[in-house]
């Protein structure tokens, strides 16, 4: 099908996108890499009176070092994200949950920062960025603000994103130490969204498992912290043993749904396999 | 209406269009170039992809007022001089293709894989065209396609080392 009709405003600065935005009326979209966008508004679910394009916004693309942090510019494609070796050498596993996402046409298009203002609960994104402890820095008409990523995902499809405003990029600290991290994600066919999928970043210290951050896709209407299990891997011994003892708890506090993929109770069952693997690549035994 | 500046083919238009138009529509609706094909509304099949600026898309999650500047190349822009592009070539030798409506989208996805992968593995190839849904052939033959294509194409590659 044909989106319906709107105005269309292809702003080429982050100033004149906010400007395009608050001329725009009542319902204003933002488009990015359109891969999310187009084809809702195709299926006539989102009519925008408005339309206003990021993709001409230099600034808006492209990953810095930024001393102890990593700078990825919203528009930043997800192709872009795979071939970036400042992703490669400070934060692998954007680039191996990016690998995941939807196929080669998507991903020459898509962008870092549509996917997580998307906040699609099974999108591989969200949970990475939770897991890293990223930050997101947001432009509005009252100037620029940070959020961090426990504070980013409100609800399903829903972000700390206020009207008016944007996201801008995306800040992921570097990790100081000895970590190994490794996204697991279990689809049935290619190009097809996580059924559930876990991220895992893991300190090692001597044998032992210094600090373990995990993420969880699909687990809820929002990404989530898998915390109970993370307070059982700290400490604990770098073993198979101890590795599959907490990843049973991996499941507890989310609140996953029940849909033409998977019933709830399948997707707890996932969220305690897919931990102990992710958990036990990132720990790289 | 937007008005856009785009070359497809190698060849320049300049066209007013709706910014609500696809590019999908553009190439077949308002250029005539229906070798381009519409095979779904989710943006799944892959059948609609062509190149935008050297990099596989697919064209029915585009907007034509997104190609402006651009440069589009389709099926339609792939044979030279009349003599079939390697990837056509090899979907036909190799029986990539039975009812054909996947095909267009699939050779334009597998050009594009060789120019990033030039020896993609089988498993490399099947990811490669991952985006693109075939009804009829079990991809066996299409696969098969893209490894004598990427041969043929390493070839003449190494020929034209050689001449230099
Ligand atoms: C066939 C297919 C398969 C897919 N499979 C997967 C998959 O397996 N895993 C996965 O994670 N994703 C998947 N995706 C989605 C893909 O990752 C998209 O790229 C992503 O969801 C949206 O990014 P985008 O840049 O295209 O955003 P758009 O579609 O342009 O925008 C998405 C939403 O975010 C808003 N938005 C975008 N950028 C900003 C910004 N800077 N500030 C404020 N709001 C903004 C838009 O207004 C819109 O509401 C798939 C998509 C398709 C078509
Ligand atoms: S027509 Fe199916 S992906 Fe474009
Ligand atoms: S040949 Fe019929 S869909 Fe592929």
């Amino acid at each position: 099908m044909i989106p319906a009709a709107f105005e269309y405003a292809r702003p080429t600065t982050v100033d004149e996108a906010l400007q395009a935005i608050a001329d725009g009326g009542e319902d204003v979209k933002i488009l990015a890499g359109g891969q999310s966008l187009i084809p809702v508004m195709r299926l006539r679910l989102a009519a925008p009176e408005t339309v206003v394009d990021l993709s001409r916004i230099e600034e808006l693309r492209g990953v810095r070092d930024d001393g102890d942090a990593l700078v990825i510019g919203a528009m930043t494609t997800h192709h872009d994200v795979l071939t970036d070796p400042l992703i490669a050498q400070h934060a692998p596993l954007i680039a191996a949950a990016t690998e995941t996402v939807a196929d080669r046409q998507v991903r020459a298009r898509g962008t870092f920062g549509g996917a997580l203002a998307h906040a699609d609960p099974a999108g591989d994104l969200p949970a990475v960025a939770l897991a890293l402890d990223a930050e997101f820095v947001i432009a509005g008409p009252g100037g620029r603000r940070t959020v961090p990523a426990a504070d980013f995902f409100v609800d399903y499809l829903t972000t700390a994103l206020e009207e008016g405003e944007l996201l801008v990029e995306i800040r992921v600290p570097k990790l100081a130490g000895q970590w190994g991290m490794h996204y697991e994600k279990f689809n049935r066919v290619a190009q097809a969204w996580s059924i559930v999928a876990v991220a895992a970043v893991v300190r090692r210290d001597d044998g032992h498992i210094a600090e373990a951050r995990i993420g969880l896709t699909n687990m809820g209407p929002t990404p989530l912290r898998a915390r109970a299990a993370e307070s059982a891997l700290a400490g604990a011994e770098a073993s198979a043993e101890a590795i599959a003892a907490a990843a049973r708890s991996a499941a507890e506090g989310t609140s996953p749904s029940s849909d033409l993929n998977a019933q709830a109770d399948y997707r707890e069952h996932l969220a305690q396999v897919l931990t102990r693997r992710a958990v036990t690549a990132a720990a790289g035994l | 209406m937007s008005q856009i500046n785009v070359r497809v083919d190698g060849v320049a238009y300049t066209d007013d269009v709706e910014p609500r138009t696809l590019l999908v529509h553009y190439l077949r609706e308002q250029l005539g170039k229906v070798g381009t094909v519409i095979g779904c509304d989710t943006s799944n099949c892959g059948a609609c992809t062509v190149h935008l600026d050297g990099a596989a898309v697919k064209s029915c999650t585009v907007l034509a007022v997104q190609a402006d500047g651009g440069e589009v190349t389709t099926i339609e822009g792939l044979a030279q001089d009349g003599a079939l592009h390697p990837m056509q070539k090899a979907f036909h030798e190799m029986h990539g293709l039975q009812c054909g409506f996947c095909t267009p989208g699939m050779i334009m996805a597998s050009v594009d894989l060789l120019r990033e992968n030039p020896n993609p593995s089988e498993t490399e190839i099947r990811e490669g065209i991952e985006g693109n849904l075939c009804r009829c052939t079990g991809y066996q033959n299409i696969v098969r396609a893209v490894q004598q294509a990427a041969g043929e194409m390493a070839g003449s590659a190494s020929a034209r080392e050689e001449v230099r």
